[in-house]
């Protein structure tokens, strides 16, 4: 604290010690996180004790590995979006459009690129439909939603196909295993990284955070909002292209209803990595531990002798328990 | 109109928002070194004029002109790049950052990849809070929430904000609302020091008593318009307080030495 030594001509441990133990408990900077961390070793005990046999052996990580990515990499950065104070629930119909592109070039890196591109299109679009046009978040990208996945459906006559053309270099790189670990996951890791230093280290991010936390004073500061706001967009689409892939040559088929399913985890891995729905805040590193809490919930559910059928229940739950966890701790430190 | 040495120069300045007239054909120019002062009912378009300046509203007419040049689209990147830096009287802070991010808010010190230089932005805080932000408490460090903090505290982050950069023309649009006498007195002498600096500054307030102490120059803006001008050194307190109840009244001033 070089303010308590400027003043007083000397150092003060004691506050110097107890300033930092209040940054780490601070319930106002990590609350949310720390909370979503103790939840997942919770929920990971129960499983552990319930069926050792499955959860004390690799194979469970492995599978969590290749399946937690094709949701986590979209919440990723959709946690950039909810920061900044928009919603994207377009996304499950852009890993379709990404990967019907990657399909339909019939060519491996061409139709990768392709597909990228195709998502990071679709992005912008709804960037563009929210920031210029003004049309709320929540309503344009259920809009797109519904708009991309009949597009595709039409597009394709609602029929699959296989991915044979895509085996070699790219179909490895994407969900190749290295090890026994599905690459997924190191590009989970990476995408991370990447979006967290983005976040943290960078203006880009500064702005995000400053957009998602008051948007008018972000403008009057000179910071250029609907630039910030439309890339958050885009990078959402980007990544959806990307999964939509992934998903895609994981199983070995393109069906044209990939990414369906996608939305309740994906979305219920950001509110639960603690990202502030009212904006302004929310961390990478809470999304990540967000995103294999839900993956896990199911398999968890199923090695302890529950129904699966009860996933969804567990979904909705930790949805609403999460925004409850958020009221509570935002009102306490607002 | 001052022609030598103006600063900052409105011609004919008009701004409406669906219909309404904010703004109507405002002439106003701001020397290099002085105070000029913006008085006017709440409401009658000062801070749609001082948005105008820092390039937030662009006009609908009118002409801007800076150090004698003409500015077409005037941005806020721009007006800032020009060296007009603004204390909003929303404060424009952002309460769940911190506080440095809050001091380099749309200016962050980066490196040419657009990687934040943190080391350099907290020192800078740092600093910045030893030379200007005596009113905040001892509780309060870099890394505090703008959102705890108490409105005088606030109301200093903003204008160290606006004070750290280089600036040739500060504006202050009602910075001492909501302050105690102290912070007052001290924000006063903020105002001051940009005078001795060299600089210039539009200041507006509410309190006739600051103003008069404070401004060199002061412009009555009334429903839009420039109603007059005068210099508060030319008249008591209470001959400025009689004036502003005759325009307020009138709409004119009285014997007016525009």
């Amino acid at each position: 604290m070089s303010r308590v030594e400027a003043q007083t001509g000397m150092p003060a441990p004691a506050e110097t010690a107890m300033a930092a133990l209040r940054n780490v408990i601070s319930v106002r900077r990590y609350g949310l996180q720390v909370g979503t961390f103790v939840m997942a070793l919770a929920l990971w005990t129960v499983f552990a004790v319930g069926s050792s046999e499955t959860w004390l052996r690799f194979d469970i990580y492995s599978s969590l590995m290749s399946t937690v990515p094709l949701t986590g990499i979209i919440a990723l950065s959709l946690t950039l979006v909810v920061i900044a104070r928009e919603i994207d629930l377009s996304f499950g119909s852009v890993m379709a459009v990404g990967s019907w592109a990657f399909i339909a070039v019939g060519q491996p890196e061409l139709g990768l690129l392709a597909g990228l591109a195709a998502g990071l299109g679709v992005g912008l679009l709804n960037g563009i439909l929210v920031v210029r046009f003004g049309i709320p978040s929540l309503v344009a990208t259920i809009g797109t939603w519904f708009f991309w996945g009949g597009i595709v459906l039409y597009g394709t006559e609602g029929k699959g196909a296989g991915t044979e053309f895509a085996h070699g270099f790219v179909s490895s790189l994407v969900t190749g295993r290295i090890h026994g670990v599905p690459a997924e996951f190191p590009w989970m890791v990476g995408i991370a990284i990447v979006l967290w230093l983005l976040l943290n280290r960078h203006r880009f991010g500064a702005h995000v955070y400053l957009v998602g936390d008051n948007e008018q004073s972000a403008r009057m500061m000179g910071v250029r909002t609907d630039r910030v706001r439309i890339a958050v967009f885009a990078l959402v689409g980007l990544s959806a292209a990307f999964a939509g892939i992934a998903s895609t040559l994981e199983t070995n088929y393109f069906w044209p209803t990939v990414g369906s399913g996608a939305m309740l985890p994906t979305v219920a891995a950001v509110f639960l990595g603690g990202t502030s729905i009212f904006g302004g805040r929310g961390t990478i590193f809470g999304t990540v531990v967000g995103a294999f809490v839900i993956g896990a919930i199911e398999p968890g559910l199923v090695s302890i002798g529950w129904t699966g059928l009860l996933t969804q229940v567990i979904y909705g739950a930790v949805i609403v328990g999460a925004l409850i966890m958020q009221a509570f701790v935002l009102r306490r430190v607002r | 109109m001052e022609a030598t040495a103006s600063l900052l120069e409105l011609e004919h300045i008009s701004k409406s928002f669906n219909g309404v007239r904010a703004v109507e054909d405002v002439s106003l120019a701001v020397g290099a070194n002085e105070i000029v002062g913006l008085l006017g009912d709440n409401g009658a378009g000062k801070s749609t004029l001082i948005k105008i300046v820092t390039g937030f509203h662009a006009p609908d007419s009118g002409t801007i002109r800076w150090q004698g040049e003409h500015i077409d689209h005037l941005s806020v990147q721009r007006s800032r790049e020009l060296g007009i830096e603004t204390v909003y009287q929303e404060r424009a802070l952002a309460d769940q950052q911190t506080l440095w991010r809050n001091i380099f808010m749309g200016r962050e010190r980066t490196n040419r990849f657009g990687l934040l230089d943190l080391p350099a932005m907290r020192a800078e805080t740092d600093q910045l809070m030893l030379e200007f932000l005596r009113f905040t408490s001892q509780a309060v460090t870099p890394e505090s929430f703008v959102g705890s903090m108490s409105g005088g505290e606030r109301q200093g982050v903003a204008i160290a904000r606006a004070l750290h950069f280089e600036a040739e023309l500060v504006i202050l649009d009602e910075p001492t609302m909501g302050l105690s006498v102290t912070e007052t007195r001290k924000t006063l002498d903020f105002v001051r020091g940009i005078k001795d600096a060299g600089k210039a500054c539009i200041f507006i307030d509410h309190n006739l008593f600051n103003v008069h102490e404070i401004c060199e120059r002061v412009v009555v803006i009334d429903r839009g318009r420039v109603a007059g001008g005068f210099k508060p050194a030319e008249m008591t307190v209470h001959e400025l307080v009689e004036q502003m109840r005759h325009v307020a009244e009138t709409g004119r001033l009285q014997g007016a030495l525009a």
